[in-house]
């Protein structure tokens, strides 16, 4: 590819304390991709997102977002930049109204019309968020509470999205509508997603490349139909 | 009603006797060594009785046998709701204003006294809601700020002869600027740990006033500085040649409008900081912090704010005690000041303007018509306020979204 990557990882080294989660990852995300990090618990797909994100610092590497070094940059910063992430188990503000959530998305940014605008096209993509938009986000059941947190991710304007599980602990179907419209925001809206899953399966399908990570290091990398492939992914990931 | 009795009476009664247990050390054991029980069993006697009326009440509830009762009551609470509800709320605001104006005109100076202790106290628990209610960082050294802002009018009137009207905002100034330094290393704790640090540094402030004798006197206080006084035109000499009386409020009722003035502006800071876009990232950061990072909040800034804009609501409540009581001493800023604050805003519900004006005046006025009782203060504190985390964990008044946000009139 001739094109610059939007995100770089090089040798990124983190943890908490002194336990190192992450050994040296180094990948590279180009602009308009779906990328899938697959692994087991513990592996270090959620701490690499965090790394990215800036809420766990880095001990060792670079970072580069848009070509610009980021290691340094404090997380809330990253919205600003256009870099989003969907933290893992949702984490929506339970006693925020749907749409008080969804404007703490926007919450840089002053342009009231646009903000407004993103709402309505948030709607249209959630339509049950729409329709429910003075509840307390609480009270949503676990797959909208998901879709939520996306809306409000969506709500920062984001160039590349970091996506942490978000099939975690919600029914097939949903999860199937789930990726779907994450198919559908890459498409439409240009949005580069990185993906971090456990459903190696359903990652993959979606996604047009992927990574696989184990104790903090990246042991494959390859075209996601390719990954599909594998024997040893197949075996070890798919279950067969 | 027998079914619910035998379903519960082992309870009550083990709870009971546990309350037998409790007393007997207290009232039982004596300092020169001997035991009593005669004491023990009659205390214990009056509040089984009680108690067992309750539980009567409680079971016969339960079993519906108190339907005849209990169906019109709510029939007629319901109606009563209804017909507030379509009454808009700006018509009881103005009700209540106009009931706060007229209120000296009709009670005595001990009344008035009383309101204006409600009064500060609302001040003091609007600031530590910002902190506690909405930011949801517990604050135990909250009085602090309130001392800070009581030290520098007192200070400030004593040396510079500054008056009332000018010390307020240095006073909350100061408030500020203490929250600052407090909040700037203190705030990158999160909850616990921030509860431990913030109640030392109240200590600190406390030790300080007490110790600092070439400043603040030590525990001996300041006093003889001046109260507040206004200005009021004169025209005696005619309309034209108007000149300026200047008058103290020595009127109990006159500082009673200043403090009711100081209230009301803070209620109106508050509503509006509530309902504004700081409002909501804070609520973002009690709800989830990383989260809140992760959308772009700079929670570091805003939890500072937080606590800089609680210190300085706290700091004009202050300045305001101290003119009033034209004397101050580190005793008025113990951690016992703090719980109650805290208190007040925990009983009225967390984040609810009305609900810490009911708990402000449920913690002040209830030991006032209590004064008998005082021995027992303590105890019925404690006892209600278990009573309260059992049945209305949200408050007396929880909060709800008063009024509409911003964003919901839009749609």
């Amino acid at each position: 590819m001739v094109t610059e990557p939007i995100l770089e990882l090089n040798n990124v080294h983190a943890g908490y304390g002194k336990i190192n989660a992450l050994k040296g990852i180094s990948l590279k995300i180009y602009p308009g991709e779906i990328v899938a990090i697959i692994g087991a618990n513990g592996a270090g797909k959620s701490t690499t997102l965090m790394t990215i994100s800036g809420i766990v610092e880095i001990q060792q590497g670079e970072v580069k977002y848009d070509g610009q070094l980021i290691n340094k940059v404090a997380a809330e910063k990253l919205p600003t930049m256009g870099l989003c992430q969907v933290p893992e188990g949702r984490r929506i503000f339970p006693r925020l109204t749907i749409m008080e959530n969804l404007r703490l998305g926007a919450f840089y940014r002053k342009d009231t019309d646009q903000i407004q605008k993103d709402m309505e096209y948030a709607y249209s993509l959630f339509p049950i968020l729409g329709e429910r938009k003075k509840q307390h986000g609480g009270t949503l059941s676990g797959g909208e509470q998901q879709m939520l947190a996306i809306a409000r991710a969506l709500m920062t304007k984001p160039k590349l999205l970091l996506l942490d599980e978000p099939s975690l602990g919600l029914a097939p179907i949903i999860v199937q509508q789930i990726f779907d419209i994450i198919k559908k925001i890459n498409k439409e809206d240009n949005v580069t997603i990185l993906l971090v899953e456990q459903n190696a399966n359903l990652a993959l399908q979606a996604a047009d490349r992927g990574y696989v990570i184990e104790t903090g290091e990246i042991t494959m990398e390859d075209e996601a139909d390719k990954l599909i492939e594998n024997p040893k992914i197949r075996e070890a990931y798919l279950g067969e | 009603m027998i079914q619910e009795f035998k379903k519960t009476w082992k309870k009550y009664t083990i709870g009971m006797l546990w309350v037998l247990g409790l007393l007997w050390p207290l009232l039982g054991i004596h300092p020169d060594g001997t035991l009593s029980f005669e004491k023990t069993f009659t205390v214990w006697f009056y509040i089984f009785a009680g108690t067992f009326v309750f539980f009567i009440i409680y079971l016969m509830n339960q079993s519906g046998s108190l339907k005849f009762f209990t169906t019109p009551v709510s029939k007629a609470w319901e109606k009563g709701s209804v017909f507030t509800k379509t009454v808009p709320t700006w018509v009881w605001l103005l009700l209540a204003f106009v009931l706060a104006l007229i209120y000296p005109q009709f009670t005595g100076r001990y009344a008035q006294d009383v309101a204006i202790n409600v009064l500060i106290y609302v001040c003091l628990g609007l600031g530590l809601n910002i902190v506690v209610g909405l930011a949801g960082m517990l604050d135990l050294g909250y009085i602090a700020f309130y001392g800070v802002g009581a030290y520098s009018y007192a200070l400030l009137n004593m040396h510079f002869g500054m008056s009332f009207w000018v010390c307020l905002p240095f006073a909350a100034l100061f408030a500020l600027i203490a929250g600052c330094i407090v909040g700037y290393p203190t705030l990158r704790m999160r909850g616990d740990y921030l509860a431990i640090v913030t109640l030392g540094f109240g200590e600190i402030v406390r030790i300080i006033l007490n110790n600092w004798m070439e400043l603040t006197n030590g525990p001996n206080g300041i006093m003889g500085f001046d109260r507040p006084g206004i200005y009021l035109p004169n025209f005696e000499n005619g309309f034209f040649s108007m000149t300026w009386e200047h008058l103290w409020l020595k009127k109990l009722h006159l500082l009673y409008y200043v403090v009711l003035a100081l209230a009301i502006v803070t209620i109106i800071c508050i509503h509006r900081l509530n309902f504004s876009r700081v409002g909501r990232a804070w609520e973002s950061i009690r709800e989830d912090e990383t989260a809140s990072e992760l959308m772009g909040v700079n929670t570091f800034i805003y939890k500072l704010l937080a606590y800089a804009m609680g210190a300085l609501f706290a700091g004009m409540a202050g300045a305001f005690f101290s003119a009033r009581m034209r004397f101050v001493s580190p005793e008025s800023f113990t951690f016992l000041e703090s719980a109650m604050v805290l208190c007040m805003v925990v009983l009225g519900g967390m984040g609810s303007i009305p609900g810490i004006f009911l708990g402000a005046a449920a913690l002040i006025i209830l030991p006032e018509v209590f004064r008998e009782f005082e021995l027992y203060r303590m105890l019925a504190f404690g006892g209600v306020m278990v009573i309260m985390m059992l049945f209305r964990p949200e408050g007396l008044i929880p909060a709800k979204r008063v009024g509409t946000r911003s964003e919901e009139r839009e749609a």
